[in-house]
């Protein structure tokens, strides 16, 4: 026999299940905290801090790959740019305390994002990447034939100083700390955008860009934004590792680190909020083990093949595939 | 000595025919990408390489088995097509249907693992090829000195760009060919076997970049990261161009070259940037490129 459906059960229904999701999740994320937080006493601070700084360049290049559908193939320059602008500062002006650095980095890097976006978006789909890409070989060029960057020889010796003028820097635990909060920061800003109207729309145009466009959304101004604040962070992230590293050099810059954060974002799972985090920590661990085995002259073709592998066989990334698992048997 | 803007004429038209070469070498790249896009519609990330392992087989067939460069040119664009045949059938076929993201992703996996390989066999070091007898030496055009391999080189390039151009828009292939940018669909429905047409034009495509290869060995260093940086410059190429025409591709090919070497000889700091400043030129002022329909 049918029982009368009571529509307020219903929604009682789905807001129970709705709350029960998100108490896991915030479950999951204070335990995530946590091992954060206990991390730099099992693990060298400075491989962690390496780790975050990339997972906040992978995070930044998915807000526009994995969210906007817009493939760039040159966010190198913009780590290139935080990097060497807050190296520069740091190094030539000592009065200088170490977060002005890192915020004058991140702001050179959003003007540079807005050059890149004005000119970039004229062009759709491949040719945007290939726009893009050669830009960014401009910018490498003009790495390369500046003073300031020492060229080959990159910026050592950046001082990392004191943050407001009162935290040492130098002391391993307090960077850690340091690029903990600006990493969560940011993942949680880019949580926010995506979760906004704004990032509805910015998935919308991904969809389907036409019928955005019939909808009556400026799309260019869209994907313009959504350029610039992928290309600050990625300035963030670039002028955070010259501070953790004390250096500034050419390998950020060049194509092979755009390439690096494509598939750091494509292992980890474009389009979801922790699979960039994943798939840097995975690549830099990758790239670590192999740097210290006796494969490590075959770091390159290694990554080249999980590219293909991860291309052929599991497109949505480990944190898509882990999604699709959990929907599938658990859900 | 006659002197133009300031500068010796031997020297403007030396610096212009080294443009005028380099030219050469993107008009068959970009043709070679133009190709492929026309029909798979992806950008071919492993384009560099498949130029870069053109010159890589001559030198080492020319070392292990004495081939010498006539047979090269016709060998090494053929190995290079069967090896670009077998990328496509095993690799690029299997995502076929997937955003095209995808499968330029892969090709630039592709490119790594060649490009990684052979930097660990041979090193980053140049091979040494040594030109042919009968292309040693030159002739003194009165203005300047025309070295005959050189002349080839532009002879060479022009012919094959020329001969592409007929087989696409003059034959019974090229209709095929054609008709497949259109609609595959619908050619797959009148019986033409369009899985194999793909094949056959992936490898047709990487076979033009060998053979820009083969043409390069004797005259740049040849190594495994020759292609890379090309290739960069081979993307500005055709984002000024468009890649609507195959006209269009060799022109601006060629174009680009010549305003490098004169860059060359007015402003040498700029010459490795001047191809990326026209390409930020022709986005602000004609979005489509230059001989492009689609934006």
């Amino acid at each position: 026999m049918n029982q009368p459906v009571n529509s307020a059960d219903i929604h009682k229904a789905i807001v129970e299940q709705q709350a029960a999701q998100d108490r896991k999740k915030m479950m999951l994320n204070g335990v995530l905290l946590l091992l954060l937080l206990a991390a730099p006493f099992i693990i060298y601070p400075v491989f962690l801090m390496k780790i975050l700084c990339f997972a906040l360049f992978a995070v930044a290049f998915n807000l526009l790959f994995g969210f906007t559908g817009l493939l760039s193939f040159g966010h190198a320059a913009f780590l290139a740019t935080g990097g060497y602008t807050t190296g520069y500062l740091l190094s030539n002006y000592s009065g200088l305390t170490t977060e002005v650095g890192i915020i004058a980095g991140t702001l050179t890097a959003t003007a540079l994002g807005v050059a890149f976006a004005l000119l970039s978006i004229r062009r759709q789909g491949i040719y945007f990447a290939m726009v893009t890409l050669a830009l960014a070989q401009l910018v490498f060029f003009f790495f390369v034939q500046s003073e300031f960057t020492h060229g080959e020889d990159g910026m050592h010796g950046i001082p990392r100083g004191e943050l407001f003028g009162l935290i040492n820097l130098e002391d391993n635990l307090n960077m850690y700390y340091f690029v903990l909060v600006v990493f969560i920061a940011c993942y949680l800003l880019v949580q926010r955008i995506v979760s906004s109207p704004y990032g509805q729309i910015l998935k919308a145009i991904k969809q389907n860009e036409p019928r955005a466009v019939s909808l009556g959304y400026n799309v260019d101004r869209y994907k313009v934004l959504a350029f610039v604040i992928s290309a600050a962070l990625a300035g963030l992230a670039g002028s955070m590792k010259s501070v953790v590293f004390q250096l500034a050099s050419l390998n950020d810059a060049h194509w092979h680190m755009s390439g690096e954060v494509i598939l750091m974002t494509l292992v980890g799972g474009m389009g979801t909020l922790l699979g960039p985090v994943v798939g840097a920590t995975f690549v830099v661990n990758i790239e670590y083990q192999l740097s210290q085995g006796a494969l490590r002259d075959w770091v390159d073709p290694i990554l080249g093949g999980i590219f293909v592998l991860t291309v052929l066989a599991f497109r949505s990334g480990i944190v898509g595939e882990l999604q699709k698992f959990v929907k599938k048997n658990l859900g | 000595m006659s002197m133009i803007f300031g500068v010796p004429l031997a020297v403007l038209s030396g610096q212009l025919l080294i443009g005028i070469i380099n030219g050469a070498f993107y008009a068959l790249l970009s043709l070679g990408l133009a190709v492929i896009f026309g029909l798979l519609k992806i950008i071919n990330f492993a384009h560099g390489a498949m130029y870069m392992l053109g010159a890589m087989t001559t030198v080492l067939m020319f070392d292990y088995m004495g081939v010498n460069y006539w047979v090269a040119l016709f060998l090494a664009p053929l190995v290079v097509g069967v090896f670009g045949v077998v990328i496509e059938y095993f690799l690029l076929r299997r995502i076929a249907g997937q955003d095209h993201i995808y499968s330029l992703l892969l090709t630039f996996g592709v490119a790594l693992i060649i490009q990684g390989v052979l930097i660990n066999w041979f090193g980053v070091s140049g091979l040494r090829y040594t030109m042919p007898d009968m292309f040693k030496g030159g002739v003194n055009l009165g203005f300047m000195f025309m070295p005959y391999y050189r002349a080839w080189v532009i002879v060479a390039a022009l012919l094959v760009c020329f001969g592409t151009w007929f087989v696409i828009e003059k034959t019974k292939l090229g209709s095929y060919l054609r008709a497949g940018t259109e609609d595959s669909q619908l050619m797959q429905g009148f019986g033409i076997n369009v899985p194999l047409l793909i094949s056959l034009t992936y490898g047709f495509g990487v076979a033009l970049a060998a053979f820009a290869g083969v043409l390069a060995a004797p005259i740049y260093s040849v190594t495994p990261v020759m292609g890379s940086s090309t290739l960069i410059v081979v993307f500005a190429v055709v984002v000024i161009g468009g890649m609507g025409s195959i006209g269009g591709a060799i022109i601006t090919g060629i174009l680009m070259g010549v305003i490098e070497g004169l860059t060359k000889t007015f402003y040498p700091p700029a010459s490795s940037a001047v191809i990326f400043l026209v390409m930020v030129l022709v986005l602000m002022f004609r979005p489509s490129g230059l001989f492009g329909k689609e934006a």
